[in-house]
């Protein structure tokens, strides 16, 4: 039995069991990320001491209560973990070692999950390919000369190469769902002030969010009933009460309503894109949902508005990495304004000082009106958009991403095409609600990622969905082949590997 | 709303970059060709509406101030470029 191939629930019936122990599961991990990512390259820094040493403490309790205690795990590395390195994928990290750990990493080591190490991402989470980071760029494990999407890239390539058994991300504007999406896995950006932000590395506050990815819905709902709720070192973090999500896993949609906006399927998305999330649409039909289309007529507009407030937030927030307290700080330097430049120029990418210079531009006297107010009236526009529909429907249904994964490359040279990439996920962001992304299909090797939209707080209603499509269909079951002779090729083949979902059986 | 170089420098100076000639002109093109979509926005009518900067509705949140356990002088300082003692030590910055 491959056993790192095991989802959360299966690992935890195992281990519940003493058919495994947790030491057996973790070592079965780091073989396989020994074997397969110097391929993929999913992960910036591994912990394979200190993971095999929590396993063994693991074993000793013997105690499997929660369905997390023992399963290893991968964490973006802009979520502060305490003693373990955490770059944000930047050359001016690159020595931080956090005094403290995120709520988000206090919450899974209290149920004894294994942390396996810190997956790469786009630098300080700007980009949608993980081609930003500083370090290197991450392969997409169904086609190795492909992106894994982005930024929480390394964390979806880790989930879907079976490299961990689930990956923590982060989502401004999509970057769980479209690699997610990229990747053929299930990852939910919760509600924002759904899951404390405190020790995540702020890129844009009024946005970010931290999620699950995992290899299925289940097992989504289950990474969620450990990280939500209120934590009083993120104020902005929600006191509503958390419910269980493993309650909304129910096969059942009949009698909702099911809104698919036009928008969404429009210029630029591809036809086996757009097929195969109407196709999904008749799954819902098929049992017993009803599909209707509708119109978020704000739907570009809030893209353009998102390239506002994210850099100007960004801007904001990147200013604390001055070289004084953390860090890396430049060498020769003058006085301190030329520490602070020279350290800052050395230090960030060429995207994140793009970011950081639009969004500088956009709050400066003299243009805060024009370009940030203006954006934040058109955010007031994108969330009536949605009110007004969710007035009506359960939910929306609509692609993660208007393509396939891309080659590695081919956007990294033209800023607004790479954008756009993220026009069906940052309304999402822009309007606080919760979105998934799971796979409905196949564009030749290519995973195809359907969204699932739901009104604030009722990532139940989207689960309870997400989970009625994957009990309705096999996509979930197809895993990409990691073949190491044929792994610089865009065909991959593999004798080996499972090859089960086709097609729908709903 | 073009961008022009004397832009450029000005806010690169705001944001604590030194950029090349180079990267100066490639940020003058691709914020520009960025700048061109933005003005999309102007395309709607926002005069009676509210701008939203929090989409979830949120107050202030206030607490008791109380002594609490924090980070160390050690684990506080454990990251520092440069350090003297229990500082962190930073080029001068009054003159003498």
């Amino acid at each position: 039995m491959e056993i790192y191939r095991l989802t959360i629930h299966e690992a935890h019936e195992l281990l519940k069991k003493r058919e495994i122990s947790c030491e057996e599961l973790t070592k079965a991990l780091f073989d396989r990320i020994k074997s397969v990512d110097e391929k993929i390259r999913a992960y910036i820094t591994l912990d394979e001491e200190g993971a095999l040493q929590k396993s063994r403490e693991v074993d000793k309790r013997k105690d499997f209560t929660n369905p997390l205690t023992g399963v290893p795990v991968a964490i973006k590395d802009n979520i502060c973990t305490e003693g373990l390195k955490t770059t944000c994928a930047s050359k001016i990290l690159e020595n931080f070692i956090p005094p403290y750990d995120a709520t988000l990493s206090v919450r899974l080591k209290s149920r004894d999950a294994v942390i396996l190490g810190k997956t790469n991402m786009d630098e300080f989470a700007m980009g949608s390919s993980t081609e930003n980071s500083a370090f290197f760029a991450t392969r997409n494990p169904w086609d190795t000369t492909r992106v894994p999407g982005g930024s929480s890239g390394g964390s979806a390539a880790a989930v879907a190469a079976d490299e961990c058994i689930f990956a923590i991300g982060s989502d401004t504007g999509g970057s769980i769902r479209q690699p997610a999406g990229y990747c053929g896995v299930v990852g939910m950006k919760p509600t924002y002030g759904r899951v404390s932000r405190y020790g995540l590395v702020a890129y844009a506050s009024s946005l970010d969010q931290i999620g699950p990815i995992t290899k299925d819905v289940t097992d989504c709902a289950m990474v969620l009933n450990a990280i939500a709720g209120r934590d009083i070192m993120d104020s902005t973090s929600a006191d509503i009460p958390v419910p269980d999500y493993t309650l909304s896993l129910k096969p059942d949609v009949s009698g909702m309503k099911i809104g698919i906006p036009r928008e969404y399927f429009g210029e630029g998305i591809d036809a086996e894109v757009r097929e195969a999330v109407l196709n999904a649409a008749k799954v819902f039909e098929k049992m017993g949902a009803s599909c209707e289309e509708i119109s978020l007529p704000h739907t570009e507009y809030a893209l353009w508005a998102y390239y506002i407030i994210a850099p100007a937030e960004a801007s904001s927030n990147l200013a604390r990495y001055d070289g004084i307290r953390y860090g890396v700080r430049a060498k020769d330097y003058e006085d301190l304004i030329d520490l602070y430049k020279k350290t800052r120029s050395e230090g960030f990418g060429a995207e994140v000082k793009r970011r950081i210079m639009l969004g500088t531009y956009a709050l400066s006297s003299g243009y805060y009106d024009a370009y940030y107010l203006k954006a934040q009236k058109v955010r007031t526009l994108v969330k009536r958009d949605f009110d007004q529909a969710f007035k009506k429907y359960d939910f929306i249904l609509c692609p993660t991403a208007p393509t396939v994964a891309f080659k590695i490359g081919e956007n990294t040279d033209d800023p607004l095409k790479m954008y756009m990439n993220d026009v069906c996920t940052i309304p999402v962001n822009m309007a606080g609600l919760p979105g998934i992304s799971l796979p409905c299909g196949f564009s030749g090797n290519m995973p195809i990622g359907l969204q699932i939209i739901g009104r604030p707080f009722d990532e139940p209603t989207i689960l309870q969905a997400a989970y009625a499509f994957e009990q309705a269909t096999e996509y979930h079951l197809k895993k990409p082949c990691i073949d190491s002779d044929t792994a610089s090729s865009g065909e991959q083949k593999c004798d080996k590997e499972p090859d089960a979902g086709k097609g729908v059986i709903a | 709303m073009k961008i022009e170089k004397h832009t450029v420098d000005h806010v690169a100076n705001l944001a604590r970059l030194y950029l090349s000639e180079e990267e100066k002109a490639e940020m003058m093109e691709k914020l520009n060709s960025i700048l061109d979509y933005m003005e999309k926005l102007n395309e709607l009518d926002t005069t009676n509406i509210e701008p939203t900067a929090h989409v979830i509705p949120i107050k202030n949140v206030f607490r008791e101030d109380e002594v609490k356990e924090s980070l160390s002088l050690e684990e506080t300082l454990k990251n520092a470029p440069d350090r003297s003692g229990n500082f962190f030590r930073v080029p001068r910055i009054i003159e003498e």
